[in-house]
């Protein structure tokens, strides 16, 4: 699997997520600068975390208007997979590439801590090598991860199958007090209706490393490098 | 010459306003040979300003060891620099930024992040960790809330945005800062030991360039605000301080990184305190040359600044840099790719001189070398405190109830978890916190390798007020307990020195005292100080806070798979006590929150013991030979073994002293002066094999006893019920955040 890392000037987990791609590919991802929308070919394209221009306005709201996300939109519309991680998926979001809007945590602080998911769909890409209903530990870091989508879009999310990751409990149970932000029905990922686009707050490429406290994160991007070989 | 449009005439009277004393003035007007217009003597007062020049406190700054094996640079630059092996560097510093905290929590303490940061990418290094120690006022004053808020989201919006982890700090309310906070940030930073870059410029006619944000009106004058006293109309200053803008910052810690892996630069500085005037005046001083400034070309915010506001403003996220005349467009061209400002605004001369000009006309004309050398240095006067009488434990009456009493503290706030405040910070980031907050210290992994940098902030302030001698020695030694019982190599420290007033004698007699403690701690300690920041004037209307030297330590780990941390791992462990205890409760916190009183010297810092039970501690967990390891600070043996349970979701029976041989120890003392003595110099591990540990321990002459047994969901002291771990959580973690909800 060749992967590409679009580089924010902003962008903050760039290397981290280099390093995960790194030791599940065995191989360099491609790190794109964001002023450089002509890059070669590859299998899967990530937007990493980060505050991508600042953010000072909504997140990724500028990240969204830039020319290389016009070109990631266009290379997505052929079915290159698409991987947002927190400011990614905040993109993902401004560009309409995935439904819904990351508000600002209910909380209105910034949170850094360890979260539990549950995985809710095995069929996808991203989520290849867990089980559907597994619980999986994965840190989450930020102040605008608030999931929210209106009433229909939510409904179409559950008929498709769209819905990747929720909040949870140890036992799994996506309860109020394991919702770290407010998201709605305790959402934590969404992917598009192909499944080919995949937006989560959680930081899978911080916790896939034992030194670091946990390995759930690796089983991640190990699926990603199984899926797309 | 040019004067300054519409300026007022420099008078004593103007200078004074500066915060110059008539001598000092005198002493302008002696190095000028005239009277300085209004632009010379902003900078003459920025420059000669407690902030910038350490003038009370030079003289007592020098007594501290600074050198040794490890250290490549030590203070008077940027940020110390220590080898870390392997071809690379650890640099660091920790600074203040108190007053503008206080006046403007959000973007005090934001900006204070953004200058630390500076400080150390300027040097080379890469931030690869944030730190801070922040000391609030009593919580039941009405500002405390507010400003605690303020703080964390100032320092969390940092550090998050620019991507560097906060991996740790302490945090502490006392009535004390309550008119006067305090917010000290340290960075460490990692560099190749053979590409650090300082400030020093020389070579007529490089280029001058300035890179960065544009220059606004704001903060002009911080640095004498920092060197003046609190009063009530203090929020009238609120528009010198600063906002940060930490995506910019970002881009300037990448855009440097670049430019310093190409040969361009010959000197480089960050624009912090006092603006262009510091950081063109340190780099021309430090290289023995001259300069020329065009203010014209200074990027500006708005149109229509003065020469005086130009020089003084102390705009954020700014850098100096002389570069190699024919590396200018290769250090452009990094420029803009990141979309950061890149002007030439002036070059070096063989003059020795600083000269201003704005439009070909000069503005200003001040000799370089006279004003630097000739900064005041003062001997203030000082009176030692007073020495406290030793407080006996009989003196103190035992708790009706022990696990209340534990209880009590674990909820109190200088003890309760500081989850609330590290959870707002991104403490992950980068991919290599390998132990989080929480713990003694937290450990950072060296990027792409299995070595590690351990880090912690300390600093007992009530202790160095009671005894600021023994105070200051016990900073030091915690610091280094600390980084030990992660399993570190204690290497060196940054200081961030908080005092009140140094013309009145008592204040700069704590001041002295601490100092003194400090300099044994750290020569017994072969733990010198390699760089460091003196915040003085900290006093609201005549109110001095308590003497606070913040300690910022940093050790090597040189096997990550081989360190420790206080979570108990496993059921049927010993429990083992490693030094002497005697119960000492003078200055304790057992009496502050539990008897009411501040009474009493703090607890001894025998120097040789602290060493010898470290090495000895560290040797154990290089040798694998412990399963968790935690020191015993503040609250004493009961509140370290209550957070390693708690650590460790795994409760312990605790014995008591009279559990097994404890060497060299005449009498025990009474049970709750057992518990929650501070006696100094101990750690708690646990093992195994607790009897092959004590021979290891008697063998080598370490004072070690077993006090107990892990297992269980409850703490069973010596006497009274079972505590339940569940309950003492809930007292550890509920303080905080409920009284941030306002209840």
């Amino acid at each position: 699997m060749k992967a590409a890392v679009i580089v924010f000037p902003g962008s903050n987990c760039d290397r981290d997520v280099q390093v995960a791609l790194r030791q599940a590919t065995g191989g360099e991802p491609l790190m794109v600068w964001h002023k450089d929308a002509d890059f070669d070919p590859v299998d899967l394209i990530v937007l990493p975390g980060g505050f991508s221009y600042g953010d000072y306005l909504r997140c990724g709201a500028m990240a969204a208007h830039s020319p290389v996300m016009r070109e990631l939109v266009a290379r997505a519309r052929r079915g290159v997979p698409l991987l947002g991680i927190c400011n990614g998926f905040q993109m993902l979001t401004e560009t309409g590439l995935l439904p819904g809007a990351l508000l600002r945590n209910a909380t209105l602080k910034f949170v850094c801590r360890d979260v539990l998911l549950r995985v809710e769909t095995s069929q996808t890409l991203f989520t290849s090598r867990y089980e559907a209903g597994q619980v999986i530990r994965i840190p989450v870091a930020h102040g605008d991860g608030n999931y929210f989508t209106d009433g229909d879009t939510l409904s179409r999310l559950y008929d498709r199958d769209q819905i990747a990751f929720r909040y949870c409990d140890e036992f799994g149970e996506p309860s109020e007090a394991a919702n770290p932000n407010g998201a709605l029905h305790n959402i934590a990922g969404v992917t598009n209706e192909s499944k080919t686009i995949l937006g989560l707050m959680p930081h899978p490429e911080r916790l896939a490393d034992p030194a670091l406290g946990g390995s759930d994160g690796a089983l991640f991007f190990q699926g990603l490098v199984e899926a797309l070989p | 010459m040019k004067a300054e449009p519409q300026t007022p005439e420099v008078t004593q009277e103007v200078a004074a306003e500066h915060g110059l004393s008539a001598e000092e003035y005198g002493r302008v007007v002696e190095i000028l040979g005239r009277t300085p217009n209004l632009l010379e003597l902003g900078i003459f007062s920025v420059m000669w300003s407690e902030h910038c020049s350490y003038k009370s406190s030079k003289k007592w700054l020098k007594t501290l060891p600074t050198e040794g094996p490890q250290v490549i640079l030590g203070p008077g630059e940027n940020a110390g620099v220590v080898d870390i092996g392997e071809g690379l560097a650890a640099v660091f510093k920790m600074e203040s930024h108190n007053h503008p905290s206080f006046i403007e929590p959000y973007q005090g303490a934001a900006t204070g992040v953004g200058g630390i940061l500076r400080d150390v990418f300027t040097m080379g290094a890469r931030p690869v960790a944030n730190l801070n120690a922040l000391r609030f006022g009593d919580p039941a004053h009405p500002k405390t809330r507010h400003l605690v808020a303020g703080v964390v989201a100032g320092i969390g919006d940092y550090g998050n945005c620019v991507g560097i982890p906060t991996v740790g700090g302490e945090v502490n309310f006392d009535p004390a800062y309550n008119g006067n906070i305090l917010v000290n940030a340290m960075t460490v930073g990692i560099a190749p030991a053979d590409r650090i870059f300082t400030s020093a410029a020389a070579g007529a006619g490089n280029p001058v360039v300035y890179v960065g944000s544009k220059t606004g009106r704001d903060g002009i004058h911080g640095a004498t605000m920092a060197s003046a006293e609190f009063s009530e109309d203090s929020e009238a200053k609120r528009p010198t301080v600063q906002v940060g803008d930490p995506f910019t910052e970002k881009l300037l810690i990448e855009a440097c990184l670049e430019l310093m892996a190409t040969d361009a630069i010959i000197g480089i500085q960050d624009m912090g305190a006092a603006g262009l005037t510091c950081s063109s005046f340190e780099m021309a001083s430090k290289g023995g040359a001259g300069v020329e400034l065009d203010l014209e070309r200074v990027p500006c915010r708005e149109a229509g600044m003065t020469p005086y506001e130009m020089m003084l403003s102390e705009s954020q996220e700014r850098m100096l840099m002389v570069l190699k005349p024919d590396k200018q467009n290769l250090a452009r061209a990094i420029c803009e790719k990141w979309d950061l400002e890149f002007a030439v605004v002036g070059h070096l001369t063989e003059t020795g001189r600083m000269v201003i000009k704005l439009d070909g006309e000069v503005v200003g004309d001040l000799p370089i070398d006279p004003l630097a050398e000739a900064s005041p240095e003062y001997d203030r006067p000082w009176t030692a405190a007073e020495p406290l009488g030793e407080l006996a434990p009989s003196e103190v009456a035992p708790p009706e109830d022990l696990g209340a009493a534990l209880g009590r503290l674990l909820a109190a706030p200088d003890h309760c978890s500081k989850r609330w405040v590290w959870e707002q910070y991104d403490h992950m980031v980068m991919a290599d916190t390998v132990r989080r907050p929480g713990g003694d210290a937290a450990v950072v992994r060296i990027h792409a390798s299995n070595r590690g940098l351990a880090v912690a902030v300390d600093c007992t302030p009530r202790y160095c007020k009671a005894d600021p001698r023994r105070g200051g020695a016990q900073a030091v030694a915690e610091s280094w307990r600390n980084l030990t019982a992660v399993g570190a190599r204690p290497l060196a420290i940054t200081d961030n020195l908080n005092f009140g007033n140094p013309a009145r004698p008592r204040i700069m007699g704590q001041f002295v005292g601490c100092i003194e403690g400090m300099g044994e701690a750290c020569r017994a300690l072969d733990y010198p100080v390699v760089s460091g920041n003196v915040s003085l004037y900290n006093e609201t209307n005549g109110e001095a806070i308590l003497p606070t030297p913040a300690i910022g330590g940093v050790g090597l780990i040189d096997d990550l798979d081989r360190i420790a941390d206080p979570a108990f791992e496993a059921d049927g462990e010993a429990i083992i006590l490693i030094g002497e205890t005697r119960g000492h409760l003078g200055a304790s916190s057992y009496l502050r929150v539990i008897e009411g009183r501040e009474e009493g010297a703090p607890p001894t810092v025998d120097l040789a013991a602290e060493r010898r039970n470290g090495d000895f501690v560290r040797s154990l967990i290089a040798g694998g030979q412990v399963t968790a390891c935690h020191d015993v600070a503040d609250g004493g043996l009961a509140v370290a073994l209550a957070e390693m349970a708690l650590a460790g979701g795994r409760g312990a029976r605790i014995t008591g002293p009279e559990g097994g041989s404890e060497a060299g120890l005449p009498d025990s003392p009474p049970v709750h002066a057992w518990l929650f003595g501070e006696d100094q110099a101990r750690y708690i591990v646990t093992c195994a094999d607790g009897a092959a540990l004590l021979d290891t321990a008697e063998t080598a002459g370490i004072p070690a006893t077993r006090i107990g047994t892990t297992g269980g969901t409850a703490l069973i002291l010596p006497e009274g019920d079972p505590i339940s771990l569940d309950g003492l959580r809930e007292a550890h973690e509920t303080w905080l955040p409920a009284y941030m909800d306002g209840q």
